[in-house]
């Protein structure tokens, strides 16, 4: 094995009693761990290469497989923990910067956990959904400042472009490239099917899926692949992308490998070679650069759809949301640093960025006390995992919520991590067509519908809860949330009161 | 504890409201018996009445009625006012000392102008100078408190159960054209003067019986606009959201209620007629912030009228009858029927449904 | 009438419905008692080359070759669903030579058995469908 060894992160622990060698295990892994050993007729396995994806354990008909983190252990070290030392041992392999994907792992504080939710007793009444409208829809986009009539004194009921969501959740930006065809074909469905939107990424819209566009956000981001006229045109929105949550402050690499066919047409480069996004826009070094290319988009989309400034929870994040709130954007979007990524170095993804809950408490303050609120919409990703994270994102004061993870999960994804192969065994992070057509978008896009509708489901129900029976009652109605084990600075940001207050 | 202000304290209550379309002036004494029925409504920490009308002689200027904890804040507060506006007369509002009522503020009114000068360096009209001073005076000058500030109407509240309110400020000796009353139920407060009901700003007065649960987002919303919700009650925003609608957006008072009582998207999407399915669509999308959910039963009183509504899916009660020139509103049936036994047409209107009675042109 | 239909797009060649059948058409509560160490006898079979996977099972004809072709008069058609009888059939495999999709092959023993849509063992639905982990088999009438 040699000094370059390091022992595997999984073990594959097959019953035998169960294992009929039906070799389902062997021909679902992309990674080869699993093999058939003909000589003594068992199933064997090569731990070395399992990401712990899961895909064998859904799918081996007898139950026989189950995967489990390895006990074989470095002497253990509060300082020099395991993974740390793994990290170094690899890097003194390869000399190269370490790469992950998905959201930051590591154990900061999910504030969402540490906030609770009202409910009415005696004073007033909670509303049964089951009897009562219960009403989860929403308008993203700029509300003029002042009520306009004509010379007779009637409403001029015209607002500049909105987006109307039937709740207030959306697929968040995920690329074609960096996710499947056929993950790109359910999101499109699923956000059509439910009335709301799904997000392009930045590797441009493949034209199967113009047919979708009424409720299609295209992205525009630093690297502009795959924006030309008829993209722009086929949106609902269009989301200029400063930056993610997941890895702030750097660019987006997607290998020439991934750089095949369909997706090399639609983002507009060679086959093979690689799509690097750069950090900034090298046409934005500053927030009037911003509004130039605002106002660029606009023109574009003669006034017709709203502009989304998408940028990650940063330190500085209240500044800066107000900055591009006078920029002429329509919703800013924000990304915490939980959220996911297809690829990201290692020390980006776990160090840099601030949590989303901190980030949209602060913004939305900031943009009220400046009384600019009305002048954008908030939508905040970056990890939110339940119905319950959207209705506590609500009342903070976000208009809606971006899901992407979550939404992965639900096509599929076993948040194994590693992404940046290529070899996602579910269908849904790779462009290899055997892996790509594991994912059967009636499937897909059935599942995503379901987990939204059950979310609304329980969003209503703790709306009812509360007593509210319109979501435009819950945003930025932080009276409805109790903070619980919160110091009174985090109380402070998040404009909140401890439970038991 | 925390007092009224400190910490958001929900209560109960009884409303009543009576106006004649004639404009024919009516003394408080009816409006005040109209509350002994629903004594049960209230728990004696609060009670209070708006008249509209009851200073004629006074009615081309602001009445400013204000509670002080001591006469130094008073004196304090006359030479802040003195610098912002004329005051034509200043003169405690007379009282009857009653065994219910007790531990009362100083309680003084003042009838004041603007002066002109202050108003053309501030570039601000007569009306939004009047609202940021009250403003003022009740977030930034501790003990001194303006619970009344319109022309030629006043409130006068107190903590105690109403009928004894009433009879404390000897409302029987005023004539006004319209009344409000309220009478309060707080489940938690040591009780407050300002903290009773109606709520005031101009000649905007607001009795309401609920408990919001859109509270936090209305007030976050509109503390955008310049307003300090420093009672932390339903009844201050509430009025503070009529004021912004109608006297900042110039929206009609049906225009207003279609905000914040506004139908459900199904039935604006039911709606026939497009220019009106435009038009709440429209308010609708304008306004998210201003939906009021949660029960409520408000009577807004403003200058020539009352507006009664109810939250859209009617959680609580509240009912409307009328008798000649007058039309009455209430909680309860019997409040109608103690100010006239004869009270005909009562019916409770649906959830969401404004009642707008307004005295006739020409009345005055 | 309800068939059994293949879609090659999604079929991902990982022969679960091989096993399902088998299972399904053993009489055994469970799977490993049912088909470990043993060869098994599937009704249904995945035909499959490098870049192309496809389940094959009887598509009960509505005009069956098979049926007719068959000289000892095991087969026959019920209800539009083509059936064996075990103990009339001889082992002659002329069914499987005529059956022009390739869906017939026999069992364990020799004689003939076929893809009877689980009507007549406790399953109740197809089990090559209900296992089928990408929706690539499905039972539906067109």
């Amino acid at each position: 094995m040699g000094v370059e060894f390091i022992y595997p992160e999984f073990e594959v622990i097959r019953n035998d009693n169960r294992c009929i060698a039906c070799r389902v295990c062997e021909r679902q892994c992309a990674n080869e761990v699993h093999f058939f050993n003909a000589e003594r007729g068992v199933m064997m396995s090569d731990e070395t290469k399992c990401v712990n994806c899961q895909r064998c354990v859904s799918l081996c008909p007898t139950r026989a497989l189950k995967i489990v983190k390895s006990d074989c252990k470095l002497r253990e070290n509060a300082n020099w923990q395991d993974d740390t030392i793994k990290e170094i041992y690899k890097q003194a392999n390869s000399g190269a910067v370490l790469l992950s994907s998905m959201g930051n792992p590591k154990p900061f504080p999910v504030y969402w956990d540490k906030i609770l939710i009202n409910a009415s007793q005696v004073t007033n009444p909670s509303i049964d959904p089951l009897r009562e409208p219960m009403e989860t829809r929403v308008f993203l986009g700029k509300k003029p400042d002042k009520v306009k009539r004509d010379a007779n004194g009637k409403l001029l009921c015209e607002l500049p472009p909105q987006l109307e969501l039937s709740l207030p959740v959306m697929f968040s930006a995920m690329s074609y490239g960096s996710i499947s065809y056929n993950a790109h074909e359910s999101l499109a469905r699923a956000a059509t099917e439910l009335g709301i939107y799904y997000n392009t990424g930045e590797g441009g819209l493949h034209e199967d899926f113009y047919c979708y566009g009424k409720n299609t956000i295209v992205q525009v981001a630093s690297g502009r692949f795959g924006v030309h006229k008829e993209y722009l045109e086929a949106s609902a929105a269009v989301e200029i992308k400063m930056g993610q949550g997941a890895k702030p402050g750097i660019g987006g690499h997607l290998p020439g490998a991934k750089i095949v066919g369909d997706v090399s047409r639609t983002r507009m480069i060679p086959e093979g070679s690689d799509a690097i996004s750069p950090a900034p826009h090298h046409d934005i070094y500053s927030i009037e650069d911003l509004r130039q290319l605002v106002f660029s988009l606009k023109e574009a989309t003669e006034y017709k759809k709203p502009i989304i400034v998408k940028v990650a929870a940063v330190h500085n994040i209240a500044a800066i949301a107000s900055g591009i709130a006078r920029s002429g954007a329509d919703i800013i979007a924000i990304d915490g640093f939980r959220g996911g990524t297809g690829a990201a170095p290692t020390r980006i993804r776990d160090n840099v960025g601030i949590p989303i809950e901190l980030a949209l408490a602060a913004v939305d303050q900031r943009l009220r006390d400046e009384g600019i609120r009305n002048n954008v919409s908030l939508v905040v990703g970056g990890s939110i995992r339940s119905a319950s994270d959207v209705v506590k994102a609500i009342a903070l004061g976000a208009d809606a919520c971006y899901i992407a993870t979550a939404a992965v999960l639900a096509l599929g994804c076993h948040l194994c991590r590693t992404c940046q192969s290529g070899k996602c065994n579910w269908g849904i992070a790779t462009q290899r067509p055997d892996l790509v057509k594991r994912l059967n978008p009636d499937i897909g896009s059935e599942r995503l519908v379901n987990l939204v509708k059950a979310w609304q489901h329980e969003i209503k129900e703790l709306m009812g809860g509360m007593g509210i029976n319109s979501i435009e009652a819950l945003r930025g109605n932080r009276l409805m949330l109790r903070g619980i084990g919160l110091t009174e600075k985090e109380l402070e940001i998040l404009g909140i009161l401890h439970a038991g207050e | 504890m925390k007092v009224e202000g400190q910490i958001r304290i929900p209560s109960g209550c009884a409303i009543a409201a009576v106006i004649s379309k004639e404009g024919k002036k009516m003394s408080g004494e009816k409006i005040i018996d109209s509350m002994k029925p629903m004594h049960d409504r209230s728990n004696g920490l609060g009670g209070g009445f708006a008249g509209y009308g009851i200073y004629p002689e006074y009615k081309d200027f602001y009445a400013l009625h204000m509670f002080f904890d001591q006469r130094a804040t008073r004196k304090n507060c006359e030479v802040f006012l003195k610098e912002r506006f004329e005051i034509v007369k200043s003169e405690i509002i007379p009282t009857r000392k009653i065994p219910s009522i007790t531990d009362e503020p100083i309680i003084w009114r003042y009838f004041v102008s603007p002066l002109k000068s202050v108003l053309a360096s501030m570039q601000l009209d007569e009306k939004e100078f009047v609202a940021r001073t009250v403003m003022q005076i009740n977030t930034e000058m501790h003990g001194a408190y303006v619970f009344s500030s319109g022309k030629n109407m006043g409130t006068f509240k107190a903590v105690g159960f109403p009928e004894d309110v009433g009879v404390f400020y000897k409302l029987e000796e005023y004539q006004g054209y319209s009344w409000t009353a309220h009478g309060r139920y707080p489940t938690n407060t040591p009780g407050w003067w300002g903290g009773a009901h109606p709520f005031t700003l101009l000649d905007w007065s607001i009795v309401h019986n609920g408990e919001i649960s859109s509270y936090d987002a209305n007030r976050r919303f509109i503390e955008m606009f310049g307003y300090k919700c420093t009672l932390q009650t339903d009844t201050e925003v509430i009025t503070y959201i009529m004021d912004y609608l109608i006297r900042r957006q110039g929206l009609t008072l049906g225009e207003a209620a279609s905000v914040i009582a506004a139908p459900f998207w199904s039935t604006i999407e039911d709606k026939t007629n497009r220019e009106d399915k435009e038009k709440h669509m429209y308010l609708r999308t304008l306004f998210p912030s201003l939906l009021i959910t949660g029960p409520f039963s408000i009577v807004f009183g403003f200058d020539g009228g009352l507006m009664a509504l109810n939250d859209r899916l009617k959680l609580r009660s509240m009912v409307v009858g009328e008798k000649d020139d007058k039309v009455f509103i209430a909680s309860e049936e019997a409040a109608i029927r103690t100010m006239e036994p004869d009270a005909e047409n009562i019916w409770a209107p649906a959830g969401g449904e404004p009642v707008v009675v307004r005295v006739k042109d020409g009345a005055f | 009438m309800k068939r059994v239909y293949v879609n090659e797009k999604w079929c991902l060649g990982c022969h679960l419905c091989e096993y399902n059948c088998a299972f399904a058409n053993s009489g055994m509560q469970d799977m490993a008692t049912a088909l470990k160490g043993k060869p098994i006898y599937p009704r249904i079979h995945v035909e499959e080359n490098d870049t192309i996977s496809y389940a094959v099972s009887c598509r009960h004809c509505t005009d069956p070759i098979c049926v007719k072709s068959c000289i000892a008069g095991a087969l026959s058609q019920e209800d539009g669903v083509i059936r064996v009888d075990p103990e009339k059939c001889v082992g002659c495999l002329t069914c499987v030579l005529v059956c022009p999709y390739g869906a017939l092959a026999p069992s364990e023993s020799g004689v003939m058995q076929k893809c009877e849509l689980c009507l007549q063992n406790s399953c109740g639905e197809p089990a090559c469908v209900k296992g089928c982990p990408n929706r690539a088999i499905v039972y539906e009438e067109r």
